[in-house]
């Protein structure tokens, strides 16, 4: 174990170069949520009650807030970039003589570099959450903290092991960077990012319950708001630990045919 | 083979027109070569694209199927906006974005050099040579959704009205040219700004939301001194005589005119920062 220890290490030091960049990031990244929150705030202004779409302002601005927490935490940037290149450029070879093993060596990386984003963007984050302190709420009980806090960790795996299959997709054609858009595109609107899934009309939520779309983004934040009972937790976090495995098994077997599919080009 | 003399004086405005005209002419022919040889990654970005209007749109959809209105805006008339702002977007990712993209990597590369060695104005060549085809068909979709909402509201606009709404529009893309260029210069003190050009993005997704909806500072900041508010609202604005007075428009005209300045300024004084990456 003591290799991806180091993996990790180094992961950060070289995330950290980056550090300036994060933090850019991170500050155009909240204009648009902020420009929501006020959106929102007008639309509930003109609104005949309290509530709008089942959601008092409240629970709207800490859902955008919590969206963007957990796409901070979880969310694959440069990661799946970084793969589809090492594969077009020969340079997977290497590790194919190591031993190695390359997922886990890129679910080092991956961990380490959301552990310097997070720390970089920590301070911007927190002074924004601050500044809408008179709507952020908190978990309703300790126990859906708790709960929160697995879903993360099983969404970071989620769309960690999707990013990775994807990126694996290299193997066979030689710009990837399209067909992760477009997935990226259907997540951004079926993971939750846009607005909350059950705003949508019943028969499209029904739909949705069968992809793994709201696993990557909208269950850990319904669980933050303790808009899911205790029995859609547990019910919630099984399914969610289903499509882990599945895509895990996925990516392991994607590997195996892209490995003997792979040319070794410039290697 | 008689060499073109070099013009001893220089040539009047309707040849120096014609002569830039004739070189923008050679960049669209070599995007067009070059976008030719990816086929299907070039109708696959159009794919992309689209499914992010789609998503804009359907944004809209789920928020007005919850309310009836956001401040005085209707449903159609949000649509209006989105798909203008739509339309200045992809026309300024055909024209423009991929170029200022570039500008970052021809600092670090020292490809600059090429550019300031030829004989036309710099920042001709740097931002126009790049011109992404597939854009211009998304800024197709646009026009289309653009009509359907204009049904759906029943405007019937003018002649005067339509050519100061294209006026607008073009007046709102040199808005949107002048920042991302002024962004693209950053490159010039720090390697990674095509992050920052890619962050632009963000403040596009400003332009697609009604004024109303902001007030306060917020409002001031990007009305004001970085006017993404303005640029799609304004021309949209006058379509559909919600303009609180004619003065936004003289407003909207003045701001390009100082952000085109302010993008000037900076680029001639980033310029002097350069000292090439080979040499």
């Amino acid at each position: 174990m003591g290799k991806y220890a180091h993996v990790i290490n180094i992961g950060i030091q070289s995330t950290l170069v980056y550090r300036v960049n994060f933090v850019v990031r991170a500050l155009f990244g909240l204009i648009p949520l902020f420009s929501l929150i006020l959106l929102w705030r007008a639309i509930y202004e003109g609104a005949s009650g309290p509530q709008v779409g089942g959601y008092t302002l409240g629970e709207v601005i800490t859902y955008y807030l919590m969206v963007n927490v957990v796409v901070a935490l979880t969310s694959v940037t440069e990661d799946d970039w970084q793969i589809a290149a090492d594969i077009r450029d020969g340079r997977i070879s290497q590790f194919l003589l190591k031993p190695i093993d390359y997922l886990r060596y890129r679910l080092c990386l991956f961990a380490a570099g959301r552990l310097v984003y997070t720390a970089a963007a920590l301070i911007p984050t927190a002074l924004f959450l601050w500044t809408q302190r008179e709507h952020l709420q908190l978990p309703p009980s300790p126990t859906h903290a708790a709960a929160f806090g697995v879903a993360l960790v099983l969404t970071a795996l989620l769309q960690f092991f999707i990013s990775y299959t994807m990126a694996l997709l290299a193997f066979w054609v030689l710009e990837v960077a399209t067909f992760i858009f477009i997935l990226f595109a259907f997540e951004y609107a079926a993971g939750g990012h846009l607005f909350p899934l059950d705003m949508l009309p019943p028969a499209i939520q029904q739909a949705l319950q069968f992809t793994p779309f709201p696993y990557m983004l909208y269950f850990p934040v319904q669980v933050y708001l303790g808009r899911a009972t205790p029995a859609e937790i547990g019910q919630g976090l099984v399914v969610q630990a289903l499509w882990v495995a599945v895509v895990y098994l996925l990516a392991r077997a994607v590997w195996a045919r892209g490995v003997k599919h792979y040319s070794a080009v410039g290697g | 083979m008689p060499a073109p003399a070099p013009p001893s004086a220089p040539p009047g405005l309707a040849a120096n027109l014609a002569r830039h005209a004739g070189i923008y002419a050679a960049f669209w022919r070599n995007s067009l070569v070059r976008e030719m040889g990816f086929k299907i990654n070039f109708l696959l970005w159009i794919v992309v694209e689209l499914l992010w209007f789609a998503l804009q749109l359907s944004f809209m959809a789920v928020i007005y199927s919850h309310t009836e209105r956001i401040g005085t805006w209707t449903q159609w008339q949000v649509v209006l906006l989105v798909g203008t702002n739509h339309l200045l977007q992809q026309l300024c990712t055909a024209l423009f974005m991929t170029n200022c993209v570039k500008l970052s990597e021809n600092v670090r590369s020292g490809g600059l050099d090429f550019m300031l060695l030829m004989p036309v104005n710099a920042r001709f060549v740097i931002s126009l040579r790049h011109v992404d085809f597939g854009a211009f068909v998304n800024a197709g979709s646009a026009l289309a959704v653009m009509g359907y909402a204009a049904m759906k509201l029943g405007v019937h606009p003018s002649l005067a009205q339509m050519v100061s709404f294209a006026l607008l529009l073009a007046v709102g893309l040199s808005v949107h040219y002048s920042i991302m260029y002024l962004l693209a210069c950053i490159s010039f003190w720090t390697v990674r700004a095509q992050g920052i050009i890619w962050g632009y993005y963000n403040l596009f997704q400003l332009a697609r939301l009604p004024d109303e909806a902001f007030r306060g500072v917020f409002r001031a900041v990007f009305s004001f001194v970085i006017p993404v508010l303005l640029v799609t609202n304004v021309p949209v604005k006058l379509v559909l005589e919600k303009l609180g007075s004619p003065l936004e428009s003289l407003w909207l005209v003045a701001m390009a005119t100082a952000m085109f300045w302010a993008s000037e300024l900076f680029w001639r004084w980033s310029l002097r920062h350069y000292s090439s990456a080979s040499s």
